[in-house]
């Protein structure tokens, strides 16, 4: 029985996040008891973690910090213990060293790298950047096994994650200009889309977090 | 590329389904949340859920709507209709929500578009904007209260101030067209779509593919909903997104 564990601080994603994952576990052999906690121990004691997230960098993160003991735990299991982490959304960009929304703001510093405001090129491509896109650049991680380039995803969201190291990357999408769809670091990894929005190709990428052995 | 996206708006009132999909044999074709699975098994992009719900008593309903198709569906959910706080918006997006869109409320209480900004994030808040072109031809009024109430303010204006208080959409509805299905506004959809930077979904009007390809060419939409076209099975999800398709706009794969 793998524990899977959501990091609840608040944020508006987390029962999808959970239903998602209960979903593609489904799909899978192997046994897993998925929950939402933000209890350092239950943290400390989980096989995977999942920060789900979702509105303004500084607000999400204040929310993480005021959880006595949350952000210790998770970073002891993802340093200490080379636990699988998997950040979504804001939860992804929170692996930034700084995010430079509503000032500049402290993130986990997991990915090197900062959040910025998304500038298309194409004055035909809105902000928010809203709705279905494709994962181009595709690497071969095993977070992305199964899914074709052109895979369909659900984003939105008006700022991205620019990892300074372009090894960490692992997927691009393109809105007026290419930027970070996925990225993965040893056993930390963060996708800008909802998978747990993305019917069966978000699924499919839950599954395969849930099968990582980095 | 970003898609063009299909989204079917369901009427919900009391937790049921009053206007919705009636041409399948669905095994309880008001509960919303069968209504659901149907067009995210159909390859829809989004839902819509419009709570019509009268009473105040009545208004936990739709929230047990929500978790309950949260459970079962896996694709982005907007919600409308009674939202008059930040609080009203907060029990929704737990519930599974993705996206509030707010009418009414937004036009009685213009800091109520930047506190759920503020909140949430623009992503997660759409204004709904109801609008009827002005007799005399001088651009459209926005209109409250389902259509009854007659606001004085010009659609335009109302439009780029909701986006700078906080709002990361607009659903725009003509209420000249709703139901006639003769075609959405484009030249209202062109007005709104050419004074904004936000996504813009249109609304109100559409009887057939043409129609929604209209919206997107001529109106400059970037997704097109629709209600009793879908519903009553005159058109499927996947001709919609056919005809835009060969109309050479971009769409997602079912």
């Amino acid at each position: 029985m793998q524990k899977i564990v959501l990091i609840d601080y608040g944020s508006g994603n987390l029962r999808s996040a959970q239903k998602a994952l209960v979903a593609a576990a489904a799909s899978l052999d192997g046994s897993f008891d998925i929950c939402a906690s933000d209890d350092p121990e239950v943290i400390a004691a989980a096989d995977r973690l999942v920060l789900p997230g979702v509105g303004a960098f500084a607000a999400c993160m204040r929310a993480l910090g005021e959880r006595t003991g949350v952000i210790e735990a998770m970073t002891e299991a993802v340093q200490q213990g080379a636990k699988p982490f998997l950040g979504v959304c804001v939860g992804m960009q929170l692996l930034a060293e700084r995010g430079l929304e509503f000032g500049q703001t402290q993130g986990l510093g997991w990915v090197s790298g900062e959040v910025r405001p998304l500038t298309p090129s194409d004055p035909h491509c809105k902000i928010p950047h809203m709705g279905w896109n494709a994962l181009e650049e595709m690497t071969d991680h095993p977070l992305l096994r199964g899914l074709e380039v052109g895979a369909h995803m659900y984003f939105t969201h008006s700022y991205a994650l620019f990892p300074s190291d372009p090894a960490d990357v692992v997927a691009q999408v393109d809105h007026g200009g290419r930027f970070t769809a996925a990225v993965a670091k040893a056993n930390v990894a963060g996708v800008q889309f909802h998978p747990e929005k993305s019917q069966s190709a978000g699924l499919r990428l839950l599954a395969n977090f849930l099968e990582w052995r980095p | 590329m970003l898609k063009v996206r299909v989204i079917p708006c369901l009427d919900v009132k009391d937790g049921r389904v009053v206007k919705g999909v009636n041409f399948l044999a669905l095994r309880d074709a008001g509960d919303p949340v069968e209504q659901a699975r149907a067009y995210d098994a159909a390859g829809a992009d989004e839902l819509m859920f419009l709570d019509i719900t009268a009473s105040h008593e009545g208004r936990g309903a739709i929230l047990d709507v929500v978790s309950r198709t949260a459970e079962v569906c896996f694709m982005p959910v907007s919600v409308g209709g009674g939202i008059r706080a930040v609080e009203d918006a907060r029990r929704l997006l737990r519930a599974g929500a993705d996206k509030i869109s707010i009418n009414t409320s937004a036009v009685e209480n213009p800091g109520l578009l930047s506190d759920a900004a503020d909140a949430f994030g623009s992503q997660c808040v759409v204004v709904a904007i109801d609008a009827k072109a002005r007799p005399d031809g001088s651009g459209w009024e926005v209109f409250t209260y389902g259509g009854r109430k007659a606001t004085g303010l010009d659609v335009i204006d109302y439009a780029v101030s909701a986006v700078k208080r906080g709002a990361g959409e607009i659903l725009l509805t003509s209420m000249d067209r709703d139901g006639a299905k003769n075609g959405y506004d484009t030249a209202l959809l062109r007005a709104i779509t050419g004074a904004v930077n936000v996504p813009v979904i249109a609304s109100g009007g559409a009887g057939s593919c043409a129609d929604l390809v209209a919206g997107v060419r001529d109106g400059g939409a970037d997704a097109v909903l629709a209600a009793s076209i879908f519903h009553f099975g005159e058109v499927s999800i996947g001709e919609a997104k056919a005809a835009m398709r060969a109309a050479g706009l971009p769409v997602r794969p079912i």
